[in-house]
């Protein structure tokens, strides 16, 4: 029997993984595929959760994130489309116009 | 033994794939790794006894976003994309915020204490079928959220066409 705390650990490292992604990338589009990577490490954590403590609850909410991720994806892709129509770059440095 | 085994193999893959993801200098490796990734995911989830969601990572994620993914990278130009620096220039910030976070997260751990176990044992889930199972829960005690994860839908859909169109003549 694998303990809980492996399966917790293993989501906290997908989702760290996928925050210093976030923060460390340039590309726009690598930079949407680590909230991807946040998103599956609360999954699996979740999952884990809904076996050990078994209750189903944990897979329901599993499943609104997965909705929220597709919804997410598309709404972030088609700014990406709008920005590439406007500027041309997909690198966050290079997009500085409200002097951030 | 042979758990911890399957276990140790799922979770080294996983984690090297999703180091793969952020580090690959071209954006269609990244996407590939992912999809790999995905499915190590997804049968990590049959581990664990959840095996309609592991149906649905592989149907959305691999098979739907993961697409997405690929028709936005066909605006880049990739050749441009490999010569250029792969990091923003502040990324020590990034990487210093990303460990101390695991670190927080990691001592964390140590004050959780589980909950009592719900009434949804194995045996149960097995007499009921794991997808009507889950469904029952879904449209009686989850159907406000249901109803609301649909309007997120199409709010993505209608969001996702009026941003992504041509701007017409006036």
């Amino acid at each position: 029997m694998v303990p809980l705390n492996w399966y917790i650990l293993l989501g906290t490292a997908v989702f760290t993984i996928g925050v210093v992604g976030f923060l460390m990338r340039r590309n726009v589009i690598i930079v949407l595929m680590s909230i991807e990577l946040m998103l599956n490490g609360v999954n699996i954590n979740l999952i884990a959760f809904s076996h050990y403590l078994q209750d189903l609850r944990g897979q329901i909410l599993t499943f609104f994130i997965i909705t929220v991720a597709a919804a997410e994806a598309a709404i972030g892709l088609a700014i990406l489309i709008a920005l590439f129509r406007n500027k041309a770059t997909a690198h966050v440095d290079d997009i500085h116009e409200m002097q951030g | 033994m042979l758990q911890q085994l399957f276990f140790a193999y799922f979770a080294v893959t996983i984690i090297v794939f999703s180091i793969l993801v952020i580090t690959r200098r071209n954006p269609v490796h990244s996407v590939l790794w992912m999809l790999l990734l995905f499915f190590h995911i997804a049968s990590l989830y049959l581990f664990l006894n959840a095996e309609f969601i592991a149906a649905i990572q592989i149907i959305v994620y691999a098979g739907a976003i993961l697409v997405l993914y690929l028709f936005v990278i066909l605006f880049l130009n990739i050749k441009e994309e490999i010569k250029t620096n792969r990091f923003i220039n502040a990324w020590p910030t990034g990487f210093t915020f990303g460990i101390a976070l695991f670190v927080v997260f990691i001592l964390s751990l140590r004050s959780f204490i589980a909950a009592p176990p719900g009434i949804y044992s194995i045996d149960v889930i097995k007499a009921e079928t794991h997808t009507k199972a889950l469904a029952k829960i879904l449209y009686t005690d989850f159907l406000f959220p249901f109803e609301v994860a649909s309007v997120v839908l199409l709010v993505a859909i209608v969001g996702a066409i009026v941003l992504a169109k041509r701007r017409l003549k006036s």
